[in-house]
């Protein structure tokens, strides 16, 4: 085997890594980033997300626009739980985790008592290609592609938008932007929402490359957690970032010592990062810069 | 002897709800009553009863880090699984003779104590804040519930202990008691239940004495703000440290006593619905006070265990919707609110001493 391919095979891993964290976090980071809320019940979003994609394929409809309606879905269910629950506790975060784990509980649960344990899932599309030895998947090539996609997309939504303005100006200084005329209460709501269809998005965009189970959340969350915590609380500066430093240590253990080494991989990366640097990248990064 | 009396006195305090003659005259009458209760049932419900009972160890400890300390651990359930895997391996490799399998229950606890100092080094030293802490130790869980679960094969095992992967470990010895004439083995029964009983008032006591010591002031300073206390001159990390290892060996016990019941453990035990499990328990029952702890994990219990006869799949749904409820409608737990209630016409000093929400 020559360096070439060697060297695509490693990237490759790198990039499905890549995907799969950025992915995953990236609704956790928004609604972390932008409102200080961690929301447990995100692997519960993106297993709806999943589940719509699904349903929608098996209905007739192309997988794109199956995978668009998943987001779509997760991020209204998203806007309900933030009028009905969230809202409530904006002064309270641990309240706020403490009642999204409750959600969790019923979205998993009552998700096994409405369908079943178990649903019949789309195949993976675009089939396969060859570099070398190995056969690559084509699909986790496009998931590499949309999760880069998605930040560029975040990043001209945050920075370029009227949204963007009045989301981080209702983050700096919330009684201002109110007193300014905003209707911060709205922002908060739609950022929610976000956040919950971006999880949705990643549901949508997996559930071709795995089986659909109501608990298929907590394949998720683990990573998207580790993400935001070594990122902190900004999503460009520190999701990316965290999420290709993590892409290396997770794909490096891996391939050497196979799935549960690169977790464990991440898990220790984790607490060594917060021993460091307790903000996260982004916290470092800003100070640096301030 | 005034050492002593100085000792047992704070057994009340600003930190325990129930003081004066009343409230004790009331513990007395429950704690009569717990004793008799096996007279008027027979021995496999009271070795159900015994099943509530090891849970509540390890709310007490979620009681105290998060009610107490203000720091939010989802990762009570790490602990409980190691020190029940800990027992488990123990107790199958050196029997339980001569009554090994306390001193394994020793030792299981110690391990999970210490594993608890080692993540809460990183943790408080780090000086992660309340959100962080909760998903770094649930993060925990989750990937040594991964993997144990991945234990299958016969290259796992410690001396004769096979981890056997998602089925878990089966065939530990239970609690033995050495006993001239014979060891006692404690199978769920009467004896398992004063073993038990008698462990939970004395850890209830134990921990009133703590949470009204200087320490458990100091503890309470720190929740209601860190930088305060930290000006004060305490440092901060250590005491929460203290206070993260000693709810870990509660947890600990509570795995011990769990493996020993039934006899075995899986990695369930320590998942995302096993973790969520004791949140529901302090969260409804009253975080920021051992004793409606103590009462809301045995009524939340019971009431999961009737709603799992009836319709199993129902129970978690119900769980969910109680939390959400309890932290929507009453932040501070429903038992608590009910206990102040209750209190009020008796105590003129209700009004006084109310600490915020953590």
């Amino acid at each position: 085997m020559d360096v070439g391919t060697l060297a695509f095979s490693a990237l490759y891993q790198f990039g499905d890594a890549f995907a799969f964290l950025v992915l995953s976090a990236c609704g956790l980071a928004v609604i972390f980033g932008m409102m200080g809320v961690i929301n447990l019940a995100h692997g519960e979003f993106i297993m709806c997300g999943a589940y719509v994609t699904v349903s929608a394929a098996h209905a007739g409809v192309p997988l794109p626009l199956a995978i668009v309606l998943g987001a779509l879905v997760a991020g209204l269910v998203g806007a309900l739980v933030e009028i009905l629950v969230i809202r409530h506790l904006y002064d309270r975060p641990l309240d706020t985790i403490v009642a999204t784990w409750g959600l969790s509980l019923i979205g998993t649960q009552g998700t096994l008592i409405l369908l079943g344990s178990t649903m019949a899932g789309v195949g993976t599309p675009f089939g396969s290609f060859t570099v070398g030895d190995y056969s690559y998947s084509l699909y986790r090539l496009v998931l590499c592609g949309m999760a880069v996609l998605v930040i560029a997309a975040l990043y001209a939504l945050f920075n370029w938008t009227r949204f963007g303005v009045m989301a981080r100006a209702t983050i700096q200084v919330p009684h201002m932007a109110a007193a300014l005329g905003i209707d911060t209460r709205l922002v908060y709501s739609l950022t929610f929402a976000l956040g919950a269809g971006l999880a949705g998005l990643a549901g949508g965009l997996y559930a071709p490359t795995m089986t659909l189970v109501p608990t298929m959340g907590t394949t998720f969350i683990m990573e998207a957690f580790v993400t935001v915590v070594v990122g902190g609380a900004d999503v460009f500066l520190g999701t990316a970032p965290a999420a290709a430093v993590l892409a290396v240590v997770k794909a490096t253990m891996t391939s050497w010592y196979g799935q549960l080494a690169g977790q464990i991989g991440l898990l220790m990366a984790v607490i060594i990062v917060i021993r460091v640097l307790p903000r996260g990248i982004s916290g470092f990064l800003l100070r640096e810069r301030a | 002897m005034n050492a002593l009396s100085r000792f047992f006195r704070r057994l009340e305090g600003p930190q325990t709800l129930g003081r004066g003659p009343g409230f004790w005259i009331g513990f007395l009458v429950v704690l009569a009553g717990a004793c008799a209760y096996p007279l008027f049932s027979d021995g496999y419900t009271v070795g159900n009863t015994v099943y509530f009972f090891t849970w509540i160890f390890m709310a007490l400890g979620l009681s105290l880090i998060w009610g107490y300390g203000g720091a939010l651990s989802f990762g009570q359930t790490a602990f409980f699984g190691i020190a029940g895997y800990s027992y488990g391996i123990l107790t199958i490799n050196f029997g339980a003779a001569y009554g090994f399998t306390f001193v394994a229950l020793l030792f299981a606890v110690a391990i999970a104590a210490l594993f608890a100092a080692l993540l809460g080094y990183f943790l408080f030293f780090g000086r992660i804040s309340g959100v962080f802490l909760g998903i770094v130790t649930l993060s925990v869980t989750l990937v040594l519930e991964r993997f144990m679960a991945q234990t299958a094969g016969p290259e796992w095992k410690i001396g004769a202990a096979r981890l056997n992967g998602f089925n878990g470990m089966s065939n530990m010895p239970p609690l033995t008691l050495p006993w001239p004439g014979g060891d006692i083995v404690l199978f769920p029964d009467v004896q398992l239940y004063y073993v038990v009983l008698g462990m939970l008032v004395l850890v209830y006591l134990g921990l009133r004495i703590l949470v009204n010591s200087s320490f458990g002031n100091v503890l309470v300073a720190i929740r209601e703000n860190p930088e305060r206390a930290e000006m004060l001159g305490y440092d901060i990390r250590k005491y929460q440290l203290g206070t993260f290892v000693i709810g870990a060996a509660l947890a600990g016990l509570s795995g011990v006593l769990y493996t020993s019941w039934g006899q075995y453990i899986t990695p369930s035990s320590m998942g995302m619905t096993a973790a969520a499990l004791p949140i529901v328990w302090v969260a409804v029952g009253g975080r920021s006070d051992l004793t409606t702890t103590l009462v809301g994990t045995i009524t939340v219990l019971a009431v999961f265990q009737a709603l799992t006869i009836h319709g199993s799949q129902y129970a978690l749904v119900v769980m969910g919707v109680l939390l959400v409820l309890t932290v929507l409608l009453a932040p501070r737990g429903l038992i608590y609110a009910l206990a102040r209630l209750i209190a009020r016409p008796f105590s003129s000093r209700a009004s006084n001493g109310q600490p915020g929400d953590a």
